[in-house]
């Protein structure tokens, strides 16, 4: 197993190179203009000297190898320095001082570096996505397990439409229908995301609650509607195996019979594909985070790429990328730990 | 009494069928009467349907310009609303309303629908056509198998939806210069989904060619003399034609969704040129008076999505032979 892991994670390595290649050529191949902004009575020497001072003027090659470097060399040494310095875990170290004031990604919107904006971005994302999974997660688990061990039931036949509803209306469809109804017709709760808002006493909290349920209740449809098929597909699986019947054979009740032997083993599955799962979220969360007016990272994408910045455009998307390696990664390794039948090497 | 009067019982006509043989029932004849018990397959086919050739044929019997402006009768409600609300502005004229700038939202409908069926089909068209081609070359030859799957793994690594903002937004300017406004934006969406989307149906098809090809009648095949071609075109295709369909409906599906969604972010068809997602879109900052522009092509979307998921459900029901027959 721990073959495997390193293994993989080796193997990550030029896949990530790749996908960052692939990236970095999309962006380079297409016509976009940073400059395009700057108004006309700019000389075209002035701007010929602009277009150098972002980097641009020089072959593909170099621009490569300095994006990686920035990425792979610069930015963990301002994260060690950070970790060392003001985090609570590690703020005990000497502060180690790595960072020596190399240029880091810099956005061409802002000129500040990319990593600060993503990091004050990242906790709305965190919050909604990450709440939204596991409310979904948590809607779904008890659906699919019951429509299974009521197989053709009222129930299933109902959860079934519901799923099929949840793949088929689109998050953007669900957000602005939610908002109709629960902001404008009832006024329950507020339709735009409000960021700065901090939670101090109960009402705050309560507000929070309250601005947080519809995105979140967007994303988790979908969540649910593909995680409660796996787990009733995988629970029907196993209720017909052997080892049902003898766990019924020997007397013990039907709840320890579902909810012990059989979730247990149906989970092994379930597990990989919410897994699998989380980087998917994370894209379907850009398209929610426009509706709500959540300021998190896939709005940051959106306003990016409306702007040409393409240091920005290129940092996030690979951060998808990363995302979506290790947890194909994280969902293999699950497979083989809970999986005992499972081997890899 | 000289002449023999057939006798029944001689050994010759004891052996013959009494009752006519009938022909061979078809796969095809077998797969509809399964089809057929699918309740929601056969309501779903036919709203595709109806909604296909209401987008097609809409405009010669609702004739009214989508993008003509009539300042005067903007903001219409659609009829209905007059049921509860008797003070509402309703038209005949408009049966389904205006938007703000007096369009029809009718006529607005059935255009946006053609936009966004003809980009769902099309792209779906294109996800089989790459699918397949990889899936049958990484399944039939050996050599090709490695590199073509670790290159299927490489781009479902990918991250697709920030990739495909990134190639819309920036190329947007090139091909539209070259090939005009609509039909520039319709090759650009099209490729990206279907560049972006054949992941799936490749792994599905190898997985079936490399079963496949181990049969008997392939190795029969073989044996007299059929090429590689021939084996892939004759044997092999139709083989593997419901993985296939089954996957394609669900091609349409995502097509649809994804054309919708890159409208609905602004990224999508230019703007007095109406798609189900981009009058979504353009609806939303004004829902609070006017809800049902919000409804309305939403609705659109989702049924039809909805129509396209059932219509795969049956299909894959109907084209499995274990199931088939019960």
């Amino acid at each position: 197993m721990l073959t495997f892991t390193i293994r993989r994670l080796v193997l990550a390595i030029p896949t990530l190179l790749i996908i960052s290649l692939v990236i970095f050529l999309l962006l380079q191949l297409a016509p976009g203009d940073p400059m395009a902004q700057v108004p006309l009575t700019v000389p075209p020497e002035v701007k010929e000297k602009m277009r150098e001072a972002l980097g641009l003027g020089q072959p593909l090659h170099i621009q490569f190898w300095k994006w990686l470097v920035q990425m792979f060399w610069v930015e963990p040494k301002v994260l060690i320095d950070w970790l060392t310095r003001d985090s609570w875990m590690f703020g005990w170290l000497p502060d180690t001082a790595l960072y020596q004031d190399e240029l880091r990604v810099i956005s061409w919107q802002t000129r500040s570096p990319v990593f600060d904006i993503v990091v004050q971005r990242l906790p709305q994302t965190l919050w909604v996505v990450g709440m939204s999974y596991v409310v979904g997660i948590l809607i779904a688990l008890p659906i699919g397990i019951y429509s299974a061990y009521r197989q053709y039931s009222l129930f299933d036949q109902a959860g079934t439409f519901i799923t099929m509803i949840g793949f088929s209306i689109p998050p953007f469809f669900t957000g602005p229908l939610l908002i109709v109804i629960f902001s404008v017709q009832l006024g329950w709760f507020p339709f735009i995301y409000d960021t700065t808002h901090e939670v101090v006493d109960w009402d705050t909290f309560v507000y929070q609650l309250k601005q947080m349920i519809m995105p979140v209740m967007v994303l988790a449809l979908q969540t649910t509607a593909q995680i409660s098929r796996f787990m009733r597909a995988s629970v029907l699986d196993n209720l017909n195996q052997d080892y049902v019947r003898t766990a019924r054979a020997k007397g013990l009740g039907e709840a320890v019979v579902v909810m012990i032997h059989v979730l247990r083993n149906s989970m092994i599955p379930v597990v990989t594909v919410i897994a699998l799962g989380v980087p998917g979220i994370f894209g379907g969360a850009i398209i929610t985070e426009v509706v709500f007016s959540v300021n998190g990272i896939g709005q940051l994408l959106i306003t990016a790429l409306f702007a040409n910045d393409l240091p920005m455009v290129m940092t996030i998307t690979f951060m998808f990328a990363v995302l979506i390696v290790m947890f194909n990664l994280i969902a293999d390794i699950l497979y083989g730990v809970l999986d005992p039948r499972i081997r890899y090497d | 009494m000289t002449d023999p009067t057939p006798n029944p019982n001689t050994p010759l006509n004891a052996l013959r069928d009494q009752d006519i043989a009938r022909p061979p029932r078809s796969q095809w004849r077998d797969v509809w009467d399964q089809f057929k018990h699918h309740k929601g397959a056969l309501l779903g086919g036919g709203f595709l349907l109806f909604v296909t050739l209401a987008v097609l044929f809409g405009e010669y019997i609702w004739q009214v310009d989508p993008t003509q402006l009539d300042i005067r009768n903007k903001d219409i409600r659609p009829i209905f609303s007059a049921i509860w609300d008797s003070d509402a502005k309703v038209s005949w004229a408009h049966p389904l309303g205006s938007d703000n700038l007096g369009r029809d939202h009718l006529a607005q409908i059935i255009a946006g629908g053609r936009a966004s069926m003809a980009v769902g089909w099309a792209a779906m068209l294109l996800t089989m056509l790459i699918g397949t081609t990889i899936g049958v070359l990484a399944g039939f030859f050996k050599r090709l198998d490695g590199p073509l799957m670790r290159f299927t793994d490489l781009v479902l690594s990918l991250p697709i939806l920030p990739l495909m903002l990134v190639a819309v937004t920036l190329f947007r300017q090139p091909l539209r210069a070259s090939f005009g406004p609509e039909t520039g934006m319709f090759i650009l969406i099209v490729a990206v989904i279907g560049v972006t989307s054949w992941m799936q149906t490749a792994r599905i098809v190898r997985g079936d060619v490399l079963a496949l090809k181990e049969r008997e009648f392939v190795l029969a095949a073989r044996a007299s003399g059929t090429t590689g071609r021939g084996i892939i075109f004759r044997h092999l295709l139709p083989n593997v034609l419901s993985p296939i369909m089954v996957s394609a409906t669900l091609g349409l599906a995502t097509a649809i969704i994804t054309e919708s969604a890159l409208s609905f972010l602004g990224v999508g068809f230019p703007s007095d040129f109406p798609t189900w997602g981009k009058m979504l879109a353009d609806a939303v900052p004004r829902m609070q008076e006017y809800p049902e522009r919000v409804m309305l092509p939403g609705i659109m979307i989702s049924l039809t999505v909805l129509s396209v998921n059932y219509l795969g459900d049956g299909l894959r029901d109907a084209l499995d032979p274990r199931i088939r027959g019960r």
